[in-house]
């Protein structure tokens, strides 16, 4: 510990990132090694062939993507940290698919905010620039098996910077919206952004 | 120069867009800077882990206040730092300050025998650009200026009232505008949002016969395929400087 009195201290706040020796869990994570499954509603099961990814801008402009589609950009290879509001924490988990920089890449929008909608009406928001810079994914495959329905099958977005939930399973539509419009435990009084490392469980954090 | 840390204090900070904030640091001791040079930013947490990140310099040296230095920070949506220093560091409170950092990616008065200067920015990387159109301001200076920004929408772009808007007043600096994910309402042209082309640096950049000094900054990738599209045009590689600012976002 820091032996100067907080007058002394330097960028008060400020905690970094995990430690290489341990400290490697956001604040009230427990490690789990298994998956667990957190779903607010019954498991959809969407067969490939009738699975389409659509983004909609501010202008209800669309742009839609097939299974095919989704399987013929290129894909990334993230091997990343989930950390659930429910307290657990899972290292180094390994998935494949789309980066979110590809699939926005041409569609012409300036909105902040991003509502996500899936199969089965899941719904969850964050901002715009939290799916972009490399650090959001369309995942389709799991540990090299296609991803499993109560995971979220046969793709969800990954989000993993932000708490899990987040990280909607099924995901259907992503609509680009000027307002934050909340989605699915937001409404229910979780936080909008999010963020793990600043226990941002609840609206309020 | 750049050895030791000396311990500095947030005196001011404004946003500087909605995902940027300047940062107006009292350095005690600080002995001047060029424009184009950077710092590093050492930030400590209370169990003694240290985490340091470089930021250029905003603001040409002002002998009237030679202790005070200005950056401007991007938040880098998850970053273990640039969060921090956007959301959380407040005004009083202290941090490490190493620098005045770099020699090359530097422009003066007089540089390259009064060559013409172009500019190229990607994001945040404008920062050490408008540095140095506040030092040819500052120094009544008159060599051309152009600057092309290259920038993701209305809401990210940084000092755009001062490079093109009411606050602009640089004659013989003309400065344009790439917006790449979305453009500003009731914009004069049709151009809609994409990235910089080669036809747009060949006309809104200097002809390479001109031989301009050249400074590319940005994210990597920007600079990487700014870079090739200058050496196409005919510019010498050796009038390129190039500063990258990490991971590409755009
Ligand atoms: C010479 C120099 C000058 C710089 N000047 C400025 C400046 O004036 N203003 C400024 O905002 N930044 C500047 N940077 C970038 C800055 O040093 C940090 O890299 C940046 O703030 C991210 O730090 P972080 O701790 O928040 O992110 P990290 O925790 O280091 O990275 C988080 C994630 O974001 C990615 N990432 C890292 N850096 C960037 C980036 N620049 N863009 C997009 N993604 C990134 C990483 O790959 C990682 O996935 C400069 C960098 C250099 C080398």
């Amino acid at each position: 510990m820091s032996t100067d009195g907080p007058a002394d201290q330097l960028t008060p706040g400020f905690r970094g990132r995990p430690r290489p020796d341990g400290v490697a869990l956001p604040p009230g994570q427990y490690l789990e090694r298994g998956f667990p499954v957190l779903t607010a509603g019954p498991t959809p099961h969407v067969p490939t062939d009738r699975w389409a990814l659509t983004v909609c801008n501010e202008d209800r402009e669309t742009w839609t993507w097939s299974w095919a589609d989704l399987m013929a950009l290129p894909q990334d290879e993230p091997t990343v940290d989930l950390h659930c509001v429910t307290r657990w924490s899972k290292f180094g988990t390994r998935w494949r698919g789309v980066s979110l920089d590809v699939l926005l890449a041409d569609v012409r929008s300036s909105a902040q905010y991003a509502l996500v909608t899936c199969y089965g009406g899941y719904t969850t928001n964050l901002p715009v620039a939290d799916l972009l810079g490399g650090r959001a994914w369309v995942a389709h495959t799991y540990d090299d098996r296609p991803l499993h329905p109560e995971h979220g099958g046969p793709a969800r977005l990954l989000v993993p910077h932000l708490y899990l939930w987040k990280s909607a399973k099924w995901v259907k539509e992503i609509h680009l919206v000027r307002d934050e419009t909340r989605g699915f435990w937001e409404r229910y009084g979780y936080h909008d952004y999010g963020d793990p490392w600043r226990e941002q469980r609840y609206q309020g954090d | 120069m750049a050895s030791g840390w000396r311990v500095a204090t947030l005196v001011d900070a404004t946003g500087a867009s909605t995902s940027a904030r300047t940062l107006v640091l009292d350095v005690p001791g600080w002995a001047g800077h060029r424009a184009g040079q950077h710092v590093d930013l050492r930030l400590t947490a209370d169990d003694g882990y240290t985490a340091v990140r470089a930021y250029s310099l905003g603001s040409s040296w002002d002998p009237a206040a030679p202790t005070r230095v200005e950056v401007t920070v991007q938040r880098v949506p998850g970053g273990e730092v640039s969060p921090y220093l956007v959301d959380d560091f407040a005004v009083g409170q202290r941090i490490e300050v190493r620098g005045p950092v770099g020699g090359w990616f530097v422009w003066e008065p007089g540089a390259g025998g009064g060559a013409p200067v172009l500019l190229l920015a990607g994001g945040s990387g404008v920062v050490p650009l408008v540095a140095m159109v506040r030092e040819r301001r500052r120094a009544d200076d008159r060599t051309p200026f152009r600057l092309v920004y290259s920038v993701r929408m209305p809401g990210d772009a940084l000092f755009l009232d001062e490079l093109t808007g009411v606050r602009r007043r640089d004659d013989g600096v003309d400065a344009h505008v790439v917006w790449t994910r979305g453009v500003p309402p009731g914009l004069a042209d049709d151009r809609p949002p994409g990235r910089l082309t080669l036809r747009e640096l060949a006309r809104h950049g200097w002809p390479a016969d001109l031989a301009p000094l050249v400074y590319v900054c940005g994210p990597t990738g920007f600079v990487e395929a700014v870079s090739r599209m200058l050496l196409v045009l005919g510019h010498d590689a050796s009038a390129i400087r190039a500063e990258r600012f990490g991971p590409s976002t755009t």
